[in-house]
């Protein structure tokens, strides 16, 4: 009940939007934007061709794997360059260079080195969520407090257990909220790679509607789905703040 | 009595914006196997220093600790310290907590051994929870009990039970030395409780303001459980208040 007296809100707000939206485009008599049924119908239209499912599914896997690819690559490196002082030193400097680099700007040499396949928007999925994942990572490891570290050292135990039972569970719920960003990060820019180039995708459906015959109730249909899939993945990730080995860090 | 611990002219001291600052300067002392010491000072006197010092965790400038004869350079599992803020892991069960320190055994032997020390302190039922799930009290009860299942020579208590409300407090000490009554321990207590201190300790040395001296020594002899109304702790009570620089009068 309180649950539904919260979203109450937020639902009229997008009530009211949408009658807004509807009015505007009545009132001005538009030919080519839609009104919200339009959009309606040409979701339903998606739906029932099979399309919709394909754009999606190849959306969600080159998110899938350029974002696996970077919390393989990026929670060994970050935990390394959190450790090592000298790993720090040598490799943060380069990050802080590449990681404001906008990944839209790597799109001609991802498709210089990769083609135009899937290798490219994987790539670029990689590129940008690596180096937050990085950062969040190394951040954790120097945020561990002192005193968890000197009672490992009091014990005198083994590096592999200073690194399994205190090192790694302490950053945990870092790595958790870099993978959460990563990942909102992933799903922007696999949208806008696949508007560059491509055949398939929730990007490529947007230009493709627009390009073929001005269709823009499948225009925004192609937004919303991206904004509710959006909301969806960064869900999923908000689950893993409530694993059992990290909810200490979120408890108070 | 055997020595266990030797501390011989220790000196410290660190470099601030304002030159260097002496933390501890000078101090010698000997504590004797299963004896239990307690440190008083007046707050920022450099206790805590001098107890990493003995604890291993910062080397002295000048001066040495010597625990069996032999010169102390760096933590072991021989002597455990205890401080204020705790440092029970929030992200391990308390089993596997207490589990921690027992690297090199069999799992359930290990396991086995924790649960017992948690009986000990009374945390029989809350193997499974987590730190955040445990009150304050248990959480102390739960360091100790970290630190007993690793069957230390030494206790470094660096004042344990400061963070607690003052009855917590109070039965936690009377929980430590039910259990120093079954294995005896050789402890060293930082407090600025002097009562405290009475309560629990053989010697009770008091220490001069920065940078830390040892100011005057008593010897606690009374018998334990400890009366803390009785005329005798109110004197030595006094006494200690007295050499702290506290009028009876407060």
């Amino acid at each position: 009940m309180t649950r539904i007296k919260q979203a109450l809100p937020s639902v009229a707000v997008i009530v009211c939007l949408v009658a807004v939206w509807w009015a505007v485009v009545a009132a001005s008599g538009s030919v080519i934007f839609p009104s919200p049924w339009q959009v309606v119908t040409g979701t339903i239209e998606l739906i029932r061709d099979g399309t919709l499912w394909e754009h999606i599914g190849a959306s969600l896997l080159r998110v899938g794997a350029g974002f696996l690819l970077a919390v393989a690559v990026a929670v060994p490196l970050g935990l390394w360059m959190g450790w090592v002082r000298g790993a720090f030193d040598a490799l943060n400097p380069i990050f802080q260079i590449l990681r404001p680099i906008s990944p839209i700007a790597w799109i001609p040499i991802a498709i210089l080195w990769f083609g135009v396949g899937n290798a490219s928007p994987i790539y670029l999925i990689f590129i940008s969520s690596v180096f937050p994942m990085i950062v969040q990572t190394t951040a954790g490891v120097h945020g561990i407090e002192k005193r968890y570290l000197r009672a490992a050292e009091n014990f005198g135990v083994s590096r592999y257990t200073l690194f399994t039972q205190v090192v790694i569970p302490a950053v945990l719920p870092q790595i958790i909220i870099g993978m959460r960003i990563g990942l909102g990060v992933a799903w922007l820019v696999v949208v806008a790679a696949e508007m560059i180039a491509l055949r398939s995708g929730l990007g490529y459906l947007i230009i493709d509607s627009r390009n073929a015959g001005n269709r823009y109730d499948l225009v925004i249909a192609g937004m919303i789905i991206i904004g509710l899939i959006g909301l969806l993945l960064d869900g999923a990730m908000r689950l893993l703040e409530g694993l059992k080995w990290v909810r200490w860090r979120y408890a108070h | 009595m055997r020595t266990k611990i030797e501390v011989q002219d220790v000196h410290k001291s660190f470099a601030s914006d304002k030159g260097t600052l002496s933390v501890v300067a000078g101090v010698s002392f000997t504590v004797g196997e299963g004896e239990f010491v307690a440190f008083v000072g007046p707050s920022g006197c450099g206790k805590s220093t001098l107890m990493n010092i003995i604890a291993g965790f910062i080397p002295p400038d000048q001066g040495s600790v010597l625990i069996d004869g032999q010169e102390k350079s760096k933590p072991s599992s021989k002597g455990i310290l205890i401080s204020q803020h705790g440092s029970v892991f929030p992200w391990l069960t308390v089993r596997r907590n207490l589990m921690f320190g027992l690297s090199g055994r069999e799992n359930t032997e290990r396991a086995e051994s924790a649960d017992h020390y948690a009986g000990i302190v009374g945390l029989s039922g809350f193997e499974k929870s987590y730190p955040h799930e445990l009150s304050g009290g248990m959480l102390k009860r739960a360091e100790l009990a970290r630190a007993l299942v690793v069957k230390p020579e030494i206790l470094f208590m660096d004042e344990p039970f400061s963070a607690l409300d003052a009855l917590m407090s109070l039965r936690m000490r009377n929980e430590l030395l039910r259990i120093l009554s079954e294995e005896r321990h050789t402890v060293l207590l930082i407090t600025h409780d002097v009562e405290e201190a009475i309560h629990l300790a053989d010697r009770i040395l008091v220490l001069s303001p920065r940078p830390a001296r040892i100011q005057a020594t008593f010897e606690v002899r009374l018998p334990h459980p400890r009366k803390l109304t009785s005329p005798d702790v109110q004197d030595l009570r006094v006494a200690i208040l007295g050499e702290l620089g506290v009028d009876r009068s407060d």
